[in-house]
C-alpha cells in the first residue's frame, strides 16, 4: 500500500534527531521508531509542520528521537496538550505517543475526551502491558493475576481492552498493529495520518526487560498465521496459513470457526466504515488476551466532524455576524455614558 | 409622572445611599439592582455594586438558602467600595428580611412586601412570630407595602394569569425606589422594551408594575420625603459599568489584539470563574478560541499546547482548579512558555464557600508546585483594574516566556464600578517576535537553533513555533541543558537552570510601589488585591478624623516591587488586612524581616471600611500612646 502520488522531499534520515536513543537494547520501541521514520517521507509532510506530543514513560521519550517539533509533557496529559495545539494550529500534523499507563491510567480521561471530540490528533498507544519506566509494576492492560513488584501475589485488577475503550469513546478511527511487522505498522500509521479526525492506534510493544514476550504467542513469525487476524475492508475475515479459519457473528459475539465448517457468506465481511460500532466492538473483544487469535488492522474508520475545523468555522461565522475585532466597540458593548 | 404629583413632598439632597435589594432567587433582584445601577450611572453618580448569590441554584422558594441580594451604593463623591451597611433594605419576603436585616444600618429604611408575610413564608424563614408587628423592626424605619397585591391589580388589565402576575413585582419595587431617589423613568421603560422584545404581554405587565411602584411612592402617604443624589465629580470622559470578571475577560481578549496573537482559553466551569469562560466564548469574532476541557488539568494542558503553537494562552479557574493545575504549571515553568492563569479565589478549603471571596490562594500561587517552580503573580485591585491586570499579566508572560498567575476573587468578579474607558490607542503594544532563524553555530560552523539560549536582558528563551522551517526542536519537562535544551542530568547544569529560572522571574520589570495618603505617617497599611477599596476608604475616614495614614497596595506579588522593603521600613508600624490567615504578611516578613501585623477576616464577606478603619485606628492609638 505505498502511495505513489507523493514525491518524497525528505529521507528517513531527515526525520532522525541528533539525540542518542536510550531505550533498553531489544526494546520494541526501536522498531516502532524505525517504522515511523521510514514512513514519514512518503506522507508528504515536512518535519517543521509535524509535532510529536507525549506524556511520561518509556514510550513517551519518542518525540526526542524525531527531528520534528516535539513536546515531552507530563504523565497522562499528552492528549490534552495536543488538543490545545491542534485547536490553535489546525495546519499542523500532530501525533500523540504514550504507553498503556500513560494513556489508560493517569491519562484515561484525557484520551476518551480527545477521541469523542474528534480533534485531529494521531494517538499511538504503545501497549506493553506493564509500567516500563517505573520498572515493572502492573498496568491497566496487564492480565489478572500478573505477578509484579507491586502485585507479588498477582494483580487483582481486570484489564482494559484499549480498542474497546476507544470505540466506547466514539473514536472515529481505531486500529491495531504490532512492533514485529514494520510494513503493517507503516500501513496502519499511514491510514491514521490520512484520517480526518482523531485516530487511535494500539501498538503491541514488547518490553523485553519487564514483560518480555507478552505478545510472542501471537506476533512471533511462526505464530502469526494461526493467531493474527488481518482485517481487510470489504473482505470476509479469514486467517490461517491457508485461510482455514474465519470469524463469524454468533448472536452478536465474534467467534472463530474452521472455514470448512461454514459457508463463505456466513463469514463476517469486514466493513470499517460502518457507523454502528458494535461489529468493531465485537471484533475488538474477540481475543481475551494475546494468546489466542487477535484481529489487527483498521477496525473502524468513519467520517465525523473534525473538532478544530468546526471551531474554525465558528470563528468565521462569528466574524461574519459580529464583524471583526474592534476593541473600541468591545469596550462599549454594554452601553456607556458621558461625564 | 412627577409633575402630576398629588401632593408635594420635600426633596432632600443626600450625598449617598446604599440600597440592598433582597428576595427569593426567583424574584429578579439582580436584574432590579442592575437596572437601578444603570440609571444612576447615567445620572453621573459614582457607584459600586455587590451582588450576593445563593450557592444553590434553585433552593426551595421562600427559604433562607434561596435569598439573593444586590447591594448598590450611589454617591455624589468618589467611592471605592459598595459600602459597609445598607441604609435601605428592600425585602421581598420574610426569608430576605431574616437573612439581611442584620446588615441594615441602625435607623435604616426597610421596604417590605407585606403580602409575602403569610404564615407559610414566615415558617419557611424560621420566624415564630410575625416580625412586622412583634417589635423586631423597632430600630428601623419600616415602610410596609402590599407589593404583590398592587402588582397583581396593576397588571390585571393586560390579561396576565394571576400566577404570572406577581413575577412583575420586582419592577414594582424598582419603580418605587426610582421614585424615592428621583431617578428618571424613561431609561427603565426603554430597558423593559428591549429586554423583553417580542413578548408584548411581559412588556406590558412589567411596565404597568414599574409605573404602579412609581405612583405608589407619590400617592401613598407613607413616605415623608424623597431624595436626590447629585452627580459625583468623576473625571470627564466616557464610562461603562463593568464587573471584574467581564473586565478580566475583555482584558484577555484585548491582550491578544495588543500582542497580535490569537487568543486561546482552556477552562473547566467553576464558580466564581465560569463567567470568564462564558464571556470569552462570546468573542469568537476576535479569533478567540475557547475550549471547555474535561477537567482543570486538561484545561491547563491545552493552554500549554496552544502556547507551544504560538497562541496567547489562558486558563481560568478558582482555588480547587488551581490545585489541579499545579503539575501542569510546573511543566510550563520548565518549558518556559507564555501563558496566563486566572484564579478567581473563593472560600475554602475544599469546596468551601463557592460563591464567597477569600484571598487565601496566595501561597498556593507562589509555592503550590513541586520543587523550585517560580512564576510571576499579579492581582487586580478593583473591578476595572481587572482589565489592566489581564494585559499586564499577558505582557509579562510574553516578554519573559513564563506562566503568570492572576489572583482575582469572588468579590471583584461580581462587583462592578464605573470605568472610564481607556483610549484604545494608548494601550501598550505587548507583541513579541517569534524566532525565525538560527541563533547559534555548531563545531563545524553550521547554523543551529538553540531553544534555551536566553536573551541576556530578560533571560527569556526564543519562542520558535511549529511551522517554522529549520527550527525543529523538542521541549520537555526533563531538565534541559542550558542553551541546547537537550536532556541533561548534569549536577552543575541543574543548579544553573534552577538559578536561571529564578533569576528570570526575579528580574521581571515591576514598577515601584507608590505611597498613597500621608507619606510621613507613623503607620502604613499594606494591602493587595480586592481589599484596595476598603483600605482606601478606611484611610480616608481616619484622615478625616485627624489621623495620618499611609497606604501601599501591591498589584505585583511576585516579584515584589524593588523599593518595597525600603518603603515599608520608613514606618513604625506596618499592618496588612487580608482575607486569609496572614499570607502576604508571611511573605513580606520572610523577605524583608519587617514585622507586618496581620488584620484577618475570613468569613466570606469582603472587608468593610469600618472594619479596616477600626483595626487601624486601634493600632494608631497604641502607637500614639507608646
Ligand atoms: C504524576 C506522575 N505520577 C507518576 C509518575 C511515574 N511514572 C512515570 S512513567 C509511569 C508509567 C509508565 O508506564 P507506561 O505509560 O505504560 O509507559 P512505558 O514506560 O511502559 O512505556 C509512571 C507511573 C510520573 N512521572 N508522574
Ligand atoms: S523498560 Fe521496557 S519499555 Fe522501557 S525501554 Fe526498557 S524494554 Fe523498553
Ligand atoms: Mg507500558
Amino acid at each position: 500500500m505505498t502511495d505513489t502520488s507523493i514525491t518524497p522531499t525528505t529521507q528517513p534520515g531527515d526525520w532522525a534527531s541528533d539525540q542518542e536513543v536510550r531505550w533498553c537494547p531489544g526494546c520494541g520501541d526501536y522498531s516502532i521508531l524505525t517504522a515511523m521514520r521510514m514512513l514519514m517521507p512518503s506522507l508528504g509532510t515536512e518535519p517543521h509542520n509535524t509535532v510529536f506530543v507525549s506524556g511520561i514513560g518509556c514510550a513517551a521519550r519518542f518525540p526526542y528521537y524525531m527531528n520534528s517539533y516535539g513536546v515531552h509533557g507530563i504523565h497522562g496529559r499528552a492528549p490534552a496538550i495536543a488538543t490545545g495545539l491542534a485547536m490553535a494550529r489546525p495546519d499542523l500534523d500532530v501525533w500523540v505517543i504514550g504507553g498503556d499507563g500513560d494513556m489508560l491510567s493517569i491519562g484515561g480521561n484525557h484520551l476518551i475526551h480527545a477521541l469523542r471530540r474528534n480533534v485531529k490528533i494521531k494517538v499511538l498507544l504503545f501497549n506493553n502491558q506493564i509500567y516500563g519506566l517505573t520498572k515493572g509494576q502492573f498496568s491497566p492492560t496487564s492480565e489478572v493475576g500478573k505477578v509484579t513488584k507491586s502485585s507479588p501475589m498477582g494483580s487483582l485488577d481486570a484489564p482494559f481492552n484499549p480498542l474497546a475503550v476507544a470505540l466506547g469513546a466514539e473514536a472515529s478511527f481505531v486500529a491495531r498493529t504490532h512492533d514485529m511487522d514494520r510494513q503493517h505498522m507503516m500501513d496502519t500509521f499511514r491510514r491514521a495520518h490520512e484520517h480526518d479526525g482523531a485516530a487511535f492506534v494500539e501498538v503491541f510493544q514488547n518490553c523485553n526487560v519487564f514483560n518480555d514476550g507478552a505478545f510472542e504467542g501471537i506476533t512471533k513469525k511462526q505464530n502469526r498465521d494461526a493467531n493474527l487476524i488481518p482485517l481487510a475492508h470489504g473482505e470476509p475475515i479469514r486467517f490461517g496459513a491457508d485461510g482455514e479459519f474465519g470469524v463469524i457473528d454468533e448472536s452478536g459475539c465474534a467467534r472463530v470457526v474452521h472455514t470448512a465448517d461454514v459457508s463463505t457468506d456466513e463469514l463476517l465481511t469486514h466493513d470499517e466504515t460502518k457507523h454502528d460500532p458494535s461489529t468493531a466492538f465485537m471484533l475488538a473483544r474477540l481475543a481475551r488476551g494475546p494468546f489466542e487469535p487477535t484481529p489487527i488492522g483498521v477496525f473502524r474508520a468513519v467520517r465525523r466532524s473534525e473538532y478544530a475545523m468546526a471551531s474554525t468555522r465558528q470563528l468565521a461565522a462569528a466574524q461574519e455576524k459580529q464583524g471583526t475585532a474592534d476593541i473600541a466597540q468591545l469596550l462599549r458593548s454594554r452601553g456607556t455614558w458621558y461625564v | 409622572m412627577t409633575d402630576t404629583a398629588s401632593r408635594e413632598l420635600p426633596l432632600q439632597e443626600i450625598d449617598e445611599v446604599i440600597i440592598r435589594f433582597a428576595g427569593d432567587s426567583g424574584d429578579g433582584m439582580q436584574l432590579t439592582g442592575d437596572q437601578f445601577t444603570s440609571i444612576s450611572a447615567a445620572l453621573g453618580n459614582d457607584l459600586s455594586t455587590l451582588p450576593e448569590f445563593p450557592a444553590e441554584i434553585r433552593a426551595p422558594q421562600g427559604t433562607l438558602a434561596g435569598v439573593s441580594a444586590f447591594q448598590v451604593r450611589i454617591s455624589d463623591f468618589v467611592i471605592t467600595t459598595p459600602g459597609d451597611a445598607p441604609t435601605v433594605l428592600v425585602a421581598m419576603n420574610p426569608a430576605a428580611l431574616k437573612a439581611q436585616l442584620h446588615n441594615l444600618a441602625q435607623g435604616g429604611a426597610l421596604i417590605l412586601n407585606t403580602d409575602a408575610f403569610n404564615d407559610r413564608n414566615l415558617e419557611k424563614a424560621g420566624y415564630s412570630a410575625n416580625p412586622l408587628d412583634d417589635g423586631t423592626l423597632d430600630d428601623y424605619r419600616s415602610y410596609p407595602v402590599p407589593m404583590s397585591q398592587i402588582t397583581r391589580d396593576a397588571v390585571a388589565e393586560h390579561g396576565v394569569k394571576p400566577r404570572d402576575a406577581e413575577r412583575s413585582k420586582n419592577f414594582f419595587a424598582l419603580g418605587l425606589i426610582s421614585w424615592m431617589y428621583t431617578r428618571p423613568v424613561e431609561p427603565t421603560l426603554e430597558f423593559i422594551n428591549t429586554k423583553f422584545r417580542g413578548r408584548e404581554q411581559v412588556i406590558n405587565a412589567n411596565t404597568a408594575a414599574f409605573k404602579a411602584g412609581y405612583n405608589f411612592g407619590e400617592t401613598a402617604e407613607i413616605f415623608e420625603a424623597h431624595y436626590e443624589v447629585k452627580p459625583a465629580p468623576l473625571a470627564p470622559g466616557e464610562y461603562t459599568n463593568v464587573n471584574g470578571n467581564t473586565a478580566l475577560a475583555w482584558g484577555c481578549v484585548v491582550a491578544g489584539q495588543l500582542a497580535r496573537l490569537p487568543v486561546f482559553l482552556g477552562s473547566y466551569p467553576i464558580t466564581p470563574a465560569s463567567d470568564i469562560l462564558h464571556e470569552m466564548s462570546l468573542k469568537k469574532n476576535f479569533g478567540v478560541r475557547t475550549f471547555q476541557a474535561e477537567d482543570e488539568i486538561a484545561a491547563a494542558a491545552s493552554a500549554v499546547g496552544a502556547a507551544f503553537g504560538g497562541a496567547l494562552a489562558f486558563t481560568s479557574t478558582s482555588g480547587p482548579g488551581l490545585a489541579l493545575k499545579g503539575e501542569t504549571l510546573s511543566l510550563a515553568v520548565s518549558l518556559e512558555l507564555p501563558m496566563v492563569v486566572l484564579d478567581i479565589q473563593r472560600g475554602g478549603p475544599s469546596t468551601g464557600l463557592p460563591t464567597k471571596p477569600e484571598q487565601a490562594d496566595l501561597m498556593m500561587a507562589m509555592y503550590g508546585r513541586h520543587s523550585e517552580s517560580p512564576l510571576p503573580v499579579v492581582a487586580p485591585r478593583s473591578p476595572a483594574d481587572c482589565f489592566d491586570i489581564a494585559i499586564e499579566a499577558s505582557r509579562i508572560a510574553l516578554k519573559y516566556r513564563t506562566p503568570v498567575i492572576v489572583l482575582s476573587d469572588g468579590y471583584l468578579a461580581n462587583s462592578s464600578e464605573p470605568w472610564l474607558l481607556p483610549d484604545v490607542d494608548e494601550l501598550p503594544d505587548i507583541g513579541v517576535d517569534f524566532a525565525t532563524g538560527f541563533n547559534g553555530t555548531n563545531e563545524d560552523g553550521d547554523g543551529i537553533f538553540l531553544p534555551y539560549l536566553r536573551d541576556p536582558d530578560t533571560l527569556a528563551r526564543p519562542w520558535a513555533i511549529p511551522g517554522t522551517p529549520g527550527l525543529m526542536h523538542r521541549v520537555g519537562g526533563i531538565e534541559k541543558e542550558d542553551g541546547t535544551g537537550n536532556i541533561s542530568y548534569e549536577p552543575e547544569n541543574h543548579q544553573l537552570m534552577i538559578d536561571l529560572r529564578q533569576a528570570k522571574v526575579d528580574g521581571v520589570d515591576v514598577p515601584d510601589v507608590e505611597v498613597a495618603g500621608d507619606a510621613d505617617a507613623d503607620l502604613v497599611v499594606l494591602g493587595w488585591g480586592s481589599t484596595w477599596g476598603a483600605i482606601d476608604a478606611a484611610a480616608g475616614r481616619l484622615r478625616d478624623d485627624g489621623h495620618r495614614v499611609a497606604h501601599v497596595h501591591l498589584r505585583h506579588l511576585n516579584p515584589l516591587p524593588a523599593n518595597l522593603g525600603e518603603v515599608l521600613r520608613r514606618y513604625r508600624a506596618v499592618v496588612c488586612p487580608e482575607m486569609n490567615k496572614g499570607q502576604l504578611c508571611d511573605l513580606v516578613r520572610a523577605k524583608y524581616l519587617i514585622d507586618v501585623e496581620h488584620i484577618g477576616k475570613i468569613d466570606g464577606v469582603p472587608f468593610t471600611t469600618g472594619e479596616v478603619a477600626s483595626a487601624v485606628r486601634q493600632r494608631l492609638e497604641e502607637l500614639a500612646g507608646s
